[in-house]
C-alpha cells in the first residue's frame, strides 16, 4: 500500500497540488478498485456456482445468454436492477431500507482489510485479524434487522435461526484465529502471511501444523455463510427465502451480492490463515523483481481461495441441510471444545518448535 | 405458557415444499409444532362428480389425471370396474402388459419421491439423478402410448395397442440397479441424512390403522400389508412385500428403495413372458353407449400412494350414479393432524415429505 501512496504522492507533488489532498482522496482509489472488482467477482461466482452446480448434477448450466453462458449473471443483475422495489405496508420503512445498507458496507470494509499482494492492504492496522472478525460478522446484523423489519412470519424464523447460528460458529472461529496468532506471533494479516514464509513454499503453511484448525474454520465459515449445510436461515422447503423473502429488486441484490462477496472474502480469509495467502506455493515467484510481482501474488491469493469456494460448491452439491437442533449442538458440543483442544496444541507446539515462550 | 407466545403460521399453499397447493395451518411455540390443520380442496377438479355426466368412455381419458405420477393406476381401476362389470376375463397378454406398466410407473413414481424428498431436506442434486432414471421410463412409455404422464392407454377390455420397443425396458431394468445403488450410496448412510430421518415421524400401526394408512407407508411401520398379493392381476409374478419395522421417515425411504428393487424384478418376470408371448389377441368391450348392469361395483389397487379404490354404482346407464376414488394421500394428508404434533418446524417438513403426498391425488 505504501508502495502505491508514494506513487500517487508524487504524481500529485509533480503537479503542484498539495499533499493533504493526496492523504484524503488516497482512499478513493482502494475503494473504487475494491468496487469494481468486487462486482465483477461477484457476477464471477455467481455464474461459476449455476455452473458446477450444472456439472455436478450432469445438466449444462446457464448456456443461453452471451457465449457459454457467460453473461447470464450480468442479465440477472440488470433484470433485478430494473425491478421494482416494494416495501410491505406492514414492515418498518425505516429499518427495512436500512438493513441491505447495512449488510453491504461492513462487508466492503472487510474486504479492505485483506492483504492482496505484499503492498495492497488498505487498512493495514496492527491487529487487523480482529477488524475482519468484527466486520465479517456485522451483515448478521442486518440479517436480523431485515427479517425483524419485513414483518414476516417465516423472515423472522430466518433471522433468528442465522442470529443463533452465527453466534455460536463464531467462538470457534475466534479460537482458530487465536491459535493462528500464536503461530505466527502476529495479529496482522500481512504479518501471519509472511510467517507462512518458507523456501519450499507449502511447506511453511500453518494447515500442516493445524489441520485440525483449518477444518474447524472451514465448516465455520460455511455455516456463517449460512451455505449448504448450514443453509437453515434461508432453508427453501421451509423457510420459503428466509430473511429476505420479501425483498425485492436492488435490495434483494445487495443481499445477495452481500452473500458471495462474503463467500469470497471467507474464502480469502481462510486462505489467508492457512494457505499462505498470498504467497506462492512453490517458494519462488515467476516475475521475481519486477511490478508484475504483486499481480502474481493476488493471482496466487485468488487461486487459493478459488479452490476454497470449489469445495464450498461441491459441499453444497452434495449435502443434505442439518437440523437445527444438530447444528446448535455440532457447533457448543463439538466445534468449540476441538478448537479450544486445538488452541492448547498449537500453543503447545509453539512453545516446543519456536523454542520459548516470547519466541 | 399463556397464548401470546403462540405462532400461527400459515405454511403453503404457495410454498416450495408442499408438493402442490396444500395449506398446512400450523401452530407454533418457538419452532415447535402444537397443533397443524390440514387445508385441501386448492386443486379440486370435481373428479368424481364429472364422471356422473360422462359417458365411461368419455371418462377414462381422464382418471389419469388424478395422479400424474402415477396415471396408469386409476385407468386401471376404471377399466377394471368396467370388465367386472361386462364380466370380461383378461387374456394373459393384456394382463402382463398391465402388470409391467403398472410396475414401471410405480418405479417412476417412487423415483421422484426420492428426489423431491431429499429436496424437502435440502439436498439438491439427487433431484437431478432421478429425473434422469425416469427419463428414461418416460421415454419409454411415450414410445408406447404416446404420452408422457396422461397415458390413457389401458381400455375396457385390454390395452390400445401391442406392447412395443421391448429391448429398451430392458435396458430400463438392466441401468435402473446400479443407478439406485448410487443413489444408496450418497444418501442411505449419510450421517446427516441419518440424523434427520432416523426416529423421526414415528407412525406406530395403531395410529396408521385409525387413519386407514396403506401402502409403502403403513409397511414401512412394520405391517404385513400389500394388495398385489391378493389382486389376480399379478397371478403368476413372484415378489414379495417390503416390510420393514422402522416406522420413522427413514425406513419410508428405505422402504421405497426396496421397492423399486422389487419393482424392477416383476418388470424382469413380465418382460421374459412378453419376450415370448405371441401377437396380442383381445376382445375389447364395445365402449359407444357401453351400460354397466345396476349394482355397485368395487376395484382396489396397490397404488404407489397406497391403496387406491374405485367405487362405482350404476343405475342401468352410459354413465355412473355415483362413483368414488380412495386414494392413498387423502389418508397421508389427515396423518400430518396426528403426526406432526410435537415435532419442530425443520423436522415436520421431512416427516411431511416422507408421507409422498400429492395433492392432485388428494383433492380429485
Amino acid at each position: 500500500m505504501n508502495y502505491l501512496y508514494f506513487l500517487y504522492i508524487e504524481f500529485l507533488s509533480r503537479h503542484n497540488i498539495p499533499k493533504l489532498f493526496g492523504d484524503i482522496t488516497f482512499y478513493f482509489i482502494p475503494f473504487c478498485i475494491i468496487a469494481a472488482a468486487l462486482l465483477v467477482v461477484v457476477l464471477v461466482l455467481v455464474l461459476a456456482e449455476r455452473k458446477l452446480l450444472g456439472f455436478f448434477t450432469q445438466r449444462k448450466g446457464p448456456n443461453r445468454v452471451g457465449v457459454w453462458g457467460i453473461l447470464q449473471t450480468v442479465a440477472d443483475a440488470f433484470k433485478l436492477l430494473c425491478k421494482e422495489n416494494i416495501t410491505p405496508k406492514k414492515a418498518d420503512r425505516f429499518l427495512f431500507n436500512l438493513a441491505p445498507i447495512l449488510a453491504f458496507v461492513p462487508m466492503f470494509a472487510a474486504l479492505g482489510v485483506i492483504p492482496y499482494s505484499a503492498e495492497f492492504t488498505f487498512i493495514n492496522t496492527q491487529t487487523n485479524v480482529i477488524l475482519y472478525l468484527v466486520l465479517a460478522a456485522f451483515p448478521v446484523i442486518s440479517i436480523f434487522l431485515a427479517g425483524w423489519a419485513s414483518n414476516n412470519k417465516y423472515s423472522l424464523f430466518g433471522a433468528m435461526r442465522s442470529i443463533s447460528q452465527v453466534l455460536s460458529y463464531e467462538l470457534p472461529i475466534a479460537f482458530v484465529v487465536l491459535s493462528i496468532a500464536v503461530l505466527s506471533s502476529s495479529m496482522n494479516l500481512t504479518g501471519i502471511t509472511l510467517a507462512q514464509f518458507s523456501r519450499w513454499g507449502v511447506a511453511g503453511w500453518f494447515v500442516f501444523p493445524c489441520i485440525l484448525g483449518f477444518v474447524i474454520m472451514f465448516i465455520s465459515i460455511l455455516a456463517e455463510l449460512n451455505r449448504c449445510p448450514f443453509d437453515l436461515p434461508e432453508a427453501e422447503s421451509e423457510l420459503i427465502c428466509g430473511y429476505n423473502t420479501e425483498y425485492s429488486g436492488m435490495r434483494f441484490a445487495i443481499f445477495y451480492l452481500t452473500e458471495y462477496s462474503m463467500m469470497f472474502a471467507n474464502a480469502m480469509f481462510l486462505a489467508i490463515l492457512f494457505l499462505g495467502g498470498y504467497l506462492s506455493p512453490f517458494g519462488k515467484y515467476l516475475f521475481n523483481n519486477s511490478f508484475l510481482i504483486y499481480f502474481e501474488q493476488a493471482f496466487w491469493l485468488m487461486l487459493k481461495a478459488g479452490i476454497i469456494i470449489f469445495v464450498m460448491i461441491w459441499i453444497r452439491a452434495v449435502l443434505p441441510r442439518l437440523a437445527s437442533f444438530d447444528l446448535l449442538k455440532f457447533s457448543w458440543a463439538v466445534l468449540l471444545p476441538l478448537s479450544i483442544l486445538n488452541f492448547f496444541i498449537m500453543v503447545l507446539y509453539k512453545f516446543i518448535a519456536g523454542g520459548g515462550v516470547c519466541a | 405458557m399463556t397464548a401470546t407466545t403462540r405462532l400461527k403460521l400459515n405454511l403453503g399453499p404457495q410454498h416450495p415444499s408442499t408438493h402442490g397447493v396444500l395449506r398446512l395451518l400450523l401452530e407454533l411455540e418457538g419452532e415447535k409444532i402444537l397443533s397443524c390443520e390440514p387445508d385441501i380442496g386448492y386443486l379440486h377438479r370435481g373428479m368424481e362428480k364429472m364422471a356422473e355426466k360422462l359417458t365411461y368412455i368419455q371418462y377414462l381419458p381422464l382418471v389419469d389425471r388424478l395422479d400424474y405420477l402415477a396415471g396408469f393406476f386409476y385407468s386401471e381401476l376404471l377399466c377394471r370396474i368396467v370388465e367386472t362389470a361386462c364380466q370380461a376375463e383378461l387374456p394373459d397378454k393384456v394382463r402382463v402388459i398391465r402388470v409391467m406398466m403398472l410396475e414401471l410407473n410405480r418405479i417412476a413414481s417412487h423415483l421422484l419421491w426420492v428426489g423431491a424428498f431429499l429436496m424437502d431436506l435440502g439436498a439438491t442434486s439427487p433431484y437431478f439423478y432421478v429425473f434422469r432414471e425416469r427419463e428414461m421410463i418416460l421415454r419409454y412409455f411415450e414410445k408406447v402410448t404416446g404420452q408422457r404422464m396422461m397415458y390413457n392407454y389401458f381400455i375396457f377390455g385390454g390395452v390400445r395397442k401391442d406392447i412395443e420397443f421391448l429391448e429398451n425396458v430392458e435396458e430400463i431394468i438392466s441401468i435402473l440397479p446400479q443407478k439406485i445403488d448410487d443413489y444408496e450410496k450418497i444418501i442411505t448412510d449419510n450421517p446427516i441424512f441419518i440424523r434427520r430421518t432416523v426416529n423421526k415421524g414415528i407412525l406406530e400401526p395403531e395410529t396408521a390403522f385409525n387413519f386407514a394408512i396403506t401402502g409403502v407407508n403403513l409397511r414401512a411401520s412394520g405391517v404385513d400389508y400389500d394388495y398385489r398379493h391378493q389382486d389376480s392381476l399379478y397371478k403368476g409374478f413372484d415378489f414379495k412385500a417390503i416390510v420393514l419395522d422402522g416406522k420413522d421417515a427413514w425406513s419410508r425411504y428405505k422402504a421405497r428403495i426396496l421397492e423399486m428393487r422389487e419393482s424392477i424384478n416383476i418388470v424382469k418376470q413380465a418382460l421374459d413372458y412378453l419376450k415370448k408371448s405371441g401377437p396380442l389377441e383381445q376382445r375389447l368391450i364395445p365402449p359407444i353407449n357401453l351400460k354397466l348392469p345396476e349394482g355397485e361395483y368395487f376395484a382396489e389397487i396397490e397404488a404407489p400412494r397406497g391403496l387406491a379404490c374405485c367405487y362405482v354404482r350404476s343405475e342401468g346407464d352410459d354413465k355412473p350414479y355415483r362413483l368414488k376414488w380412495r386414494t392413498g394421500s387423502y389418508y397421508s394428508v389427515n396423518l400430518l393432524r396426528n403426526i406432526l404434533k410435537g415435532e419442530y418446524l425443520n423436522d415436520a417438513i421431512a416427516i411431511a415429505g416422507s408421507l409422498d403426498i400429492i395433492l392432485p391425488e388428494v383433492d380429485k
